[in-house]
């Protein structure tokens, strides 16, 4: 790892990795998976969630990039998992247990198709306060 | 790609379950259906969309649009009307209470946005344990600024500018807190992160830390610089060990890419983060108490002044703020204080995170803007009471702070009018409580809590909460007086006014809140020996209506005390001298024959 020296440094590693992080994805035309792994999200079963997303979509031939995360907030409807599929918004499906993660796969992954259980976005981000 | 043209989002929260939603579903699965569109339109339910008032609501993608307060005999109409013709049925969309425009799309309806996400920015969107998906997100960008560009009388101004306040629980000004350590003069400061969250039911640090902990470690740096001290410390409960791990991981990240250690952006500031445990007791919270902690001595208060700004850790200045407060800090630098002060009230500037937890449908982590109210949180965000149950109570401020009941529900929510309210914003816990629950139970069930947590330093604390726990105790049990009453609001204006620290002047706050606001359930206990709520066990009776009571030993066998007598096919009778209250035979019972008396 290079040392960031300045505040140049930062900017342009910054820049680098919002196309080799942010942007590489949707070009590569990879899913995103995200799983909201808190402890209390690992306390109702998100572990062996993200373990089936990141087996099984190597095993169906997906492209796709599964990651932990924090905290979502949506204590009631735990494990909570947020797809992204290139070009698209995040969807963000709560409640998803290995049968609805089969179904987030074969349906909304495979075909675009949603699937039940999704959780409305409701918050503004500082990006989008004025 | 997917067959399906049109998706209907309907919401399926509990909520709106209560106003039919499913049938709603099923009709609009029929409507497709009869209209052979199956092929074409999909139905799909959804979790809470945070508009229960309104409900049930049904979002039609892609157009973006929604329908409130829909009915299942409105179904035919969305499939007609907008489905088939591509025409909205202006009826049921949603009309701005104010200037009566319909707003129809998510992105236009603030209604549906009652959320802003400063702190929690992150928590949920990156990968906690990768450094490159923060700095991808700005992070580290206001530090960056702060070292090169700014001076730190300048960057203080900016924090008092902005009116970000402690989010700890008092609401001290930010800001001031860093000018007054920044004027002390000493070899040596130190800046301390306040991990230690201790109250009932709050949850909000640790997730900050988990989700975003590299966004601790930026503001602590940007404190360092400003205040003129080289070293941060986080003190954090053993009790969070994946904080603590995503914590260590974060630090080393830092240290690796240069942004915590020596000469910073090579601007010539060295600044170093350690983690110190706490073992989880509640008082180590305070300040004082949690600054003796981390130097290896018993966790217990002290008097301020000295304040730690002016001798803290081994004696130096040193400036403590909770993990909310520093989690804002990026922010508002990168953005201005004139962006963060636009958002919240006069006296309350920003947002803040509240742990919803309790009798309520959405139970989770929000962060709301201050100045919202609190039947904006439970009843929209929330998804309002569990079951269907009735509002009672919602405890903000964990053990120290009171109860807010139906007349405050659409006051605007910040620390002063917490604090008018006989309440306070505390870490940000919220409880919310219904027709079930027993307010003289809850304040004893706080009691118990600060009863265990105090540290026994001081007498007012150590024994006058004892007191005032023994007398709920007997008031729980039936064999309150009336005077009882008088001396608990005594002794906790005593308990106020004498304790050494926050601790005790506030553990008797949910005893005067429910008194004042719930005087007539105190009174029921005391005078009738009745529990309005059912909750103490000692002030009920199960009894076996016998009309209904057919004598099918059902309640009987399920006993576990053989309090039940009875023969086959003959009324039972419940012997109350030996019933333990476990209400096991009224949940057996199939004719609703026993009932609480």
């Amino acid at each position: 790892m290079s040392q960031i020296k300045s505040l140049e440094d930062l900017k342009k590693k910054r820049e680098e990795l919002k196309t080799g992080l942010i942007d590489a994805i949707d070009s590569k035309n990879q899913v995103q998976v995200k799983v909201a792994m808190a402890t209390c999200g690992i306390a109702s079963g998100a572990k062996p969630i993200m373990e089936f997303f990141m087996e099984q979509l190597e095993k169906r031939n997906i492209p796709a990039v599964v990651t932990p995360t924090g905290c979502m907030g949506y204590c009631y409807a735990e494990p909570t998992v947020e797809v992204k599929l290139p070009g698209q918004d995040p969807v963000v499906y709560g409640f998803v247990d290995l049968k609805r993660a089969d179904q987030i796969i074969e349906k909304y992954i495979k075909t675009g198709e949603l699937v039940d259980g999704i959780i409305p976005v409701n918050y503004e981000t500082i990006d989008s306060k004025e | 790609m997917s067959k399906y043209t049109m998706h209907l989002l309907v919401c399926g929260g509990t909520s709106c379950n209560f106003s039919e939603s499913d049938v709603v579903v099923c009709n609009l699965r029929d409507e497709i259906e009869a209209n052979g569109l199956s092929d074409k339109v999909q139905v799909i339910t959804t979790g809470c969309f945070g508009f229960c008032g309104k409900g049930p609501i049904v979002k039609v993608m892609p157009d973006n649009i929604i329908y409130v307060q829909v009915k299942p005999e409105d179904t035919q109409a969305i499939i007609e009307e907008h489905v088939i013709k591509g025409k909205k049925v202006e009826r049921l969309l949603y009309r701005d209470p104010k200037t009566n425009e319909i707003a129809g799309d998510t992105k236009h309806m603030s209604v549906f946005k009652k959320q802003l996400r400063i702190v929690l920015r992150n928590c949920g969107v990156i990968n906690p344990e990768n450094i490159d998906e923060y700095i991808a997100r700005d992070g580290y960008q206001a530090l960056g600024k702060v070292l090169t560009e700014m001076t730190p009388e300048q960057v203080i101004k900016v924090v008092k500018d902005s009116g970000q306040r402690g989010r700890g629980g008092a609401g001290f000004p930010t800001g001031l807190k860093w000018d007054i350590a920044s004027k002390n003069k000493a070899d040596q400061k130190y800046v301390v992160c306040n991990a230690d969250e201790g109250d009932p039911g709050a949850f909000m640090d640790r997730s900050v830390l988990e989700g975003d902990p590299h966004s601790v470690l930026e503001a602590m740096a940007i404190c360092g610089y400003s205040i003129g001290a080289s070293e941060g410390l986080i003190y954090v409960r053993a009790e969070y060990p994946m904080a603590i791990r995503r914590l260590k991981i974060a630090i080393n990240q830092a240290h690796e890419y240069g942004l915590l250690g020596k000469d910073i952006f090579g601007a010539g500031f060295n600044f170093d983060i350690t983690l110190r445990y706490g073992a989880g007791a509640f008082v180590c919270g305070e300040e004082t108490a949690l600054i003796h902690s981390m130097e290896g001595l018993r966790g217990e208060p002290t008097i301020k002044p000295p304040f730690p700004a002016q001798s803290g850790y081994l004696g130096k200045p040193t400036n403590v703020n909770n993990v909310e407060t520093f989690a804002a800090i990026p922010v508002i630098i990168l953005k201005g204080a004139d962006w963060f002060s636009k958002i919240g009230t006069e006296k309350s500037k920003g947002t803040k995170v509240f742990a919803l937890a309790g009798k309520i449908n959405n139970v989770g982590l929000i962060e709301v803007p201050m100045g919202i109210t609190l039947r904006e949180i439970i009843f929209q965000i929330g998804g309002g009471i569990r079951n269907g149950k009735k509002f009672k109570a919602v405890q903000t401020g964990g053990p120290s702070g009171g109860c807010l009941t139906e007349k405050h529900l659409d006051m605007p929510i910040d620390f002063d009018n917490l604090i008018a309210a006989g309440s306070m914003m505390g870490s940000g816990g919220m409880i919310v409580m219904d027709e079930d629950n027993c307010m003289v139970s809850v304040a004893k069930f706080f009691l118990d809590f600060t009863v265990d947590e105090s540290c026994g330093k001081c007498a007012p604390c150590r024994i006058g909460n004892k007191r005032l726990h023994e007398l709920l105790s007997r008031i729980c049990d039936g064999k309150g007086i009336p005077e009882d009453l008088d001396r608990l609001r005594n002794m906790s204006q005593v308990i106020k006014d004498t304790a050494l620290c926050g601790l005790g002047q506030s553990s008797p706050n949910p005893v005067l809140s429910t008194l004042d606001n719930f005087m007539n359930e105190y009174e029921a206990h005391v005078k009738d020996k009745k529990c309005p709520a059912g909750e103490c066990k000692n002030l009920m009776e199960y009894v076996i209506n016998p009309e209904n009571c057919v004598g099918c030993t059902a309640c009987a066998r399920v006993c576990p005390v053989n309090a039940i007598s009875g023969q086959r096919k003959e009324v039972h009778h419940i012997d109350p001298t030996i019933c333990i209250k476990c209400g096991a035979c009224k949940e057996k019972c199939k004719f609703d024959a026993i009932f609480i008396r």
